[in-house]
């Protein structure tokens, strides 16, 4: 007898969150993408945040649109609202539902052809509103799903498994946040836990559109030499700029690191983002200079990574718009539909 | 940390809990697989190796490989081990011929060995085959020690006692019955190559409190009753019996003393129960047989009217316990007389060896134990040994097989001319149990299925002879359930590290999040990662990785086998193998001239 189903067992010291929940009861189905794909790390890596940020599974919205990266919903906190939409499309049915229901935590996960190939257009607009939600961009330089072909994030020169080198240049997503007006945009590698969890808590967390570009090898069809997806390219040009710790409310910063080091963040939700400089003066909260820092990474190929840019004052689409915080569903039909002649008193004062 | 040494055929032998606590190491996954698959006489044969008395085992040993089972992380209870070596002692087939032969010819050499229990018999086992002349001494007139004058025939019965020693008298062996040794000297002048002392521990301890003398015909040593009872000797009891002491020996004494017509059969303690040194299962099948057990009573005296017993005198104690459990203080609250007819006392054995001289040349300690080396069971008198109970005292079955087999290797070595300490080494090999896309070598998917419960015969049916076996051994349908519960922890996780591309994907997989990639740190830090809170167990740590140059750590503590890692692995990097595990007895010994 053979399986291939993770068991659902209780070690003995297995320690709870605050709900009282294991690790594992952040997991779903058990993956069908291929073994070794980066996009189960970063899914497990989005179930640890989850996890520790004790969120209940029941307070959150999973939405994809399509690709192997766009399946992953299905493979953590099976317990949570999810909806698989339309390639590259996820953005704005993801938008209308943050319309409806501002109460529950967001979460979009996308691939680097869904995102940046079909729905550029999408993603650009999502951004540019500053929808509050975690948007994961699982970018492996290739359609997975279709088996391969080259993205809009594949780098010049990068060579397909078998075939040519890429001859269009590459959209880096980072850059084209900071230029449509997403408020908080990292960068990061599925094979970096330690900088991609913290990052993590720290997306859910901020007020606005926060969008991880999470490098996260295709092992089928981009983990070659000749690849600038695959692991050991990642490795080799990873560089870290600045990391970030959430530190909930509650908790007070730690004076664990030298003076100056330290950058807090104030969030809406009274806690805090600590970063931490890992290369010079670069400060995250300077959108002129997270640009240069951005286009300065690119021309030395390096894989530039951390929280490049944070900025929580921008007031996010329903602050924009002013609506209220209530939920469409908890509005009362009267209230919601006053009626024919409240309606054509509205239209009277556009006449 | 430091990349572990997989090669240690101590590393992977000890992840194999079960085996690693027996002491004489038998191949339990190995066997419980033999068990899966129907061969039963394959699975009696490969426990015969190592503890030469499966079927005995399968019903008494002291089981503990049982509380060492790995089955206990996720889950109260243990793969019911024992049971299962039943289950091929059961339903073997006749494998006498099978075993090994009574050799052609002798080499030469004669061995004496005194006492017919377990020890001797192992010993005898491994020597005999291989040529040598060995004689046993034995001063009762039946074979088996304890196994026979002590341990009820209602929890080993006779005919498979017989059998499994017949097994070993059949390569040859001379036994003396009614053969005493009275004199250590005189053996030694009659020529013998080696001389290995088997003779147990067999003074039970008595209990010197006022009344004792009076009531003497009514306080019994606990050992010696059961010995009486066993060879018919005895063959009544008083209505009211008390039983001093909780270890094994009372609930033998407990529930012999019901067969024999005791009406009411009161176990004392002078301790709380956590205290108890009896095994769980056995205080569990005599309180199913209605023993009270009283605990926190000290006795004080034996009350006896008109020369005759009628009841003790106990203290009640009282006991501060601090956190640990550990008795801080105790105090006597009162008194109490308990009515009986008979007291047996079950406060433990001794060694006694007064047929040893002085002048023999074997050196005794002050508490007049031998002296007696650990590894070779050599006494400080050249070519003669100990073993079993008489080695370090009383402990069990088991213990006196794996001491059997050690001395007989020394033995071996004696008689041969070699040096006792070159020893051959253990080994271990590895082989890939992969046999294809989610398919290993073995059942690698976890069962949840509780512990099956050992059928007893009905208490209405049990009292009416002293040798109705209790328990009625495993169904069919007990047998299929209870083997899958094994996760087969010889089923090993070999990791090569040249091979992992650090995609996590095993990490995420392993159901018990045992494993972890790590910049390498001191063991302590790396523990805290995997929760690897047990000192018992290795933490596993690899060489660097060649990508990012951290390290693949596991914690061997919690590792279910399940092999979920290995066939999540796109590149092998994490294999399921199977650690085979090659000791060695007297037969496969390489002597210094062959090394
Ligand atoms: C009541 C009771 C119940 C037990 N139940 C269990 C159990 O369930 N499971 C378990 O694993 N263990 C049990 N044990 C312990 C176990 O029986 C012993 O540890 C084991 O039998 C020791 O084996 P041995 O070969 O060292 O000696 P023994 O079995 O004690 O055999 C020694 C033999 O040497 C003979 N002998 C002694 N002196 C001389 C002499 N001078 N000349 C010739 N012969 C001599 C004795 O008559 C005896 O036959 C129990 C013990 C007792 C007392
Ligand atoms: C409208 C439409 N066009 C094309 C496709 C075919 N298609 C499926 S997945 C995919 C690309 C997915 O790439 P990416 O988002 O990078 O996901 P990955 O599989 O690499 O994770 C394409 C082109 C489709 N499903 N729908
Ligand atoms: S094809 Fe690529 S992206 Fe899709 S599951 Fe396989 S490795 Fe992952
Ligand atoms: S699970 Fe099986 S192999 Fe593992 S310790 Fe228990 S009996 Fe032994
Ligand atoms: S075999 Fe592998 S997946 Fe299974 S428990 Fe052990 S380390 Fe985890
Ligand atoms: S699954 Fe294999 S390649 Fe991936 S991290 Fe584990 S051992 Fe390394
Ligand atoms: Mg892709």
């Amino acid at each position: 007898m053979t399986s291939f189903v993770k068991p659902k067992i209780r070690r003995k010291n297995e320690p709870v969150n605050a709900l009282n929940k294991v690790r594992a009861d952040y997991d779903g189905t058990a993956s069908t993408l291929c073994a070794g794909c980066g996009h189960d790390s970063v899914t497990a890596s989005l179930a640890r945040a989850f996890y520790e940020l004790s969120i209940d599974p029941q307070q959150v919205v999973k939405v994809s649109g399509i690709g192997c990266s766009s399946k992953s919903p299905t493979y953590f906190m099976s317990d949570a609202h999810a909806a698989n939409t339309v390639h590259g499309r996820m953005p704005a049915f993801a938008t209308g539902a943050i319309a409806a229901n501002s109460a529950l935590t967001y979460i979009g996960i996308s691939g680097d052809g869904d995102s940046l190939s079909i729905g550029l257009g999408q993603l650009a607009h999502a951004m540019r509103r500053n929808v509050d939600m975690l948007y994961m961009l699982y970018n492996n330089g290739v359609y997975g799903l279709t088996k391969g072909q080259f993205s809009a994030s594949a780098d010049l020169g990068s060579t397909a498994k078998k075939g040519p080198a890429n001859e269009l240049p590459p959209i880096d997503p980072a850059a084209l946040a900071l230029s449509v007006g997403a408020t908080f945009i990292a960068r990061s590698f599925s094979g970096d836990r330690e900088q991609l969890v913290p990052l993590i808590k720290a997306g859910l967390k901020h007020k606005g559109f926060a969008l991880i570009d999470v490098i996260s090898p295709c092992v089928a069809f981009n983990d070659h030499k000749g690849s600038t997806k695959s692991y050991a390219h990642t490795y080799q040009y990873y560089h870290k700029a600045v990391h970030a710790d959430y530190v909930p409310p509650s908790e007070e910063i730690m004076t664990a690191y030298g003076e100056g080091e330290l950058m807090p963040v104030e969030l809406h939700d009274g806690g805090t983002i600590r970063l931490r400089k890992l290369d010079g003066e670069y400060d995250p909260r300077d959108r002129a200079a997270a640009f240069a820092k951005v286009l300065d990474g690119q021309d030395k190929d390096e894989i530039l990574t951390g929280l490049l840019y944070i900025n929580e004052d921008q007031p996010d689409m329903h602050a924009r718009k002013n609506t209220g915080p209530r939920p469409l569903n908890q509005i009362p039909y009267a209230e919601l539909n006053p009626g024919a002649e409240k309606l054509a008193a509205l239209q009277m004062t556009m006449r | 940390m430091k990349p572990t040494d997989i090669k240690d055929p101590d590393y992977f032998h000890k992840v194999v809990d079960c085996q690693w606590a027996c002491p004489a190491h038998t191949p339990v996954p190995a066997y419980i697989r033999l068990i899966a698959q129907g061969r039963y006489s394959d699975a009696y044969l490969l426990n015969r190796d190592s503890n030469v008395f499966p079927g005995i085992l399968g019903r008494v040993c002291d089981r503990p490989c049982e509380p060492a089972c790995r089955r206990t992380r996720v889950e109260e209870e243990p793969v019911a081990i024992c049971r299962l070596k039943r289950v091929a002692a059961d339903h073997r087939d006749d494998i006498t011929d099978r075993l090994p032969k009574k050799p052609e010819n002798s080499n030469g050499k004669r061995i004496a060995l005194i006492g017919a229990g377990p020890a001797s018999f192992t010993v005898a086992n491994d020597l005999a085959p291989m040529g040598y002349e060995c004689t046993i001494f034995e001063k009762l007139d039946k074979p088996g020690g304890l196994m026979r004058s002590n341990i009820p025939a209602f929890r080993l019965p006779e005919d498979v006692l017989n059998e499994e020693l017949g097994y070993i008298l059949q390569m040859g062996v001379d036994l003396k019955l009614g053969h005493p040794v009275g004199s250590m000297q005189e053996l030694q002048d009659q020529g013998f190559d080696a001389i290995f002392v088997g003779t147990g521990a067999p003074k039970g301890k008595n209990l010197n409190l006022p009344g004792r003398d009076e009531a003497a015909g009514n306080i019994h040593i606990g050992i010696d009753w059961l010995e009486s009872v066993a060879f018919d000797h005895i063959e009544t009891i008083g209505e009211t019996v008390l039983i001093i002491g909780v270890g094994n020996t009372a609930m033998d004494c407990c529930r012999t003393s019901l067969r024999l017509g005791a009406k009411a059969v009161k176990v004392m303690a002078r301790k709380p129960r956590a205290f108890f040194k009896a095994s769980e299962w056995e205080l569990e099948d005599a309180e199913e047989e209605d023993i009270a057990i009283t605990v926190n009573h000290s006795p004080k005296a034996f009350v006896t009217e008109s020369g005759k017993l009628v009841g003790m005198l106990f203290e009640l104690m009282d006991y501060d316990l601090d956190d640990s459990g550990r008795i801080t203080e105790q105090r006597v609250t009162g008194e109490v007389m308990i009515p009986c007819d008979d007291v047996i006392l079950a406060i433990g054995q001794e060694n006694a060896f007064p047929w040893i001289e002085k002048e023999a040349g074997i050196t005794f300690d002050k508490w007049d134990v031998p002296v007696i080396d650990e590894q070779t069971f050599e006494s400080t008198r050249k070519g003669v040994f100990f073993g079993g109970d008489a080695a370090f005292g009383p402990k069990n079955i088991i213990w006196a097989v794996e001491h059997g087999h050690q001395a007989a290797i020394s033995i071996h070595k004696h008689c041969q001319g070699d040096d006792l300490t070159a020893r051959t080494a253990d080994y271990i090999e590895l082989e890939s149990t992969k046999m294809g896309m989610s398919e290993w070598r073995y059942s690698n998917a976890y069962d949840a299925s509780d512990r099956r419960q050992m059928e007893h015969i009905a208490l209405v049916d049990r009292f009416r002879k002293l040798d109705i076996e209790v328990e009625l051994g495993f169904t069919p349908e007990q047998i299929a359930t209870e083997v899958e519960r094994c996760l087969n922890c010889d089923m090993q996780t070999v990791f090569d590290a040249p091979l992992c591309t650090e995609c996590d994907a095993c990490i995420d997989i392993c159901p018990v999040a045992c494993l972890s990639i790590t910049p390498n740190a001191p063991e302590a830090d790396l523990r805290a990662i995997v929760q690897a809170a047990s000192a018992d167990q290795a933490l596993f740590t690899s060489t660097e990785l060649p990508l990012s140059g951290r390290v693949m750590i596991k914690d061997e503590n919690t590792c279910l086998h399940c092999g979920l890692c290995a066939e999540r692995c796109p590149t092998a990097a994490w294999d399921m193998q199977e650690g085979k595990l090659t000791i060695h007895y007297a037969h496969d010994q390489k002597l210094s001239a062959e090394q």
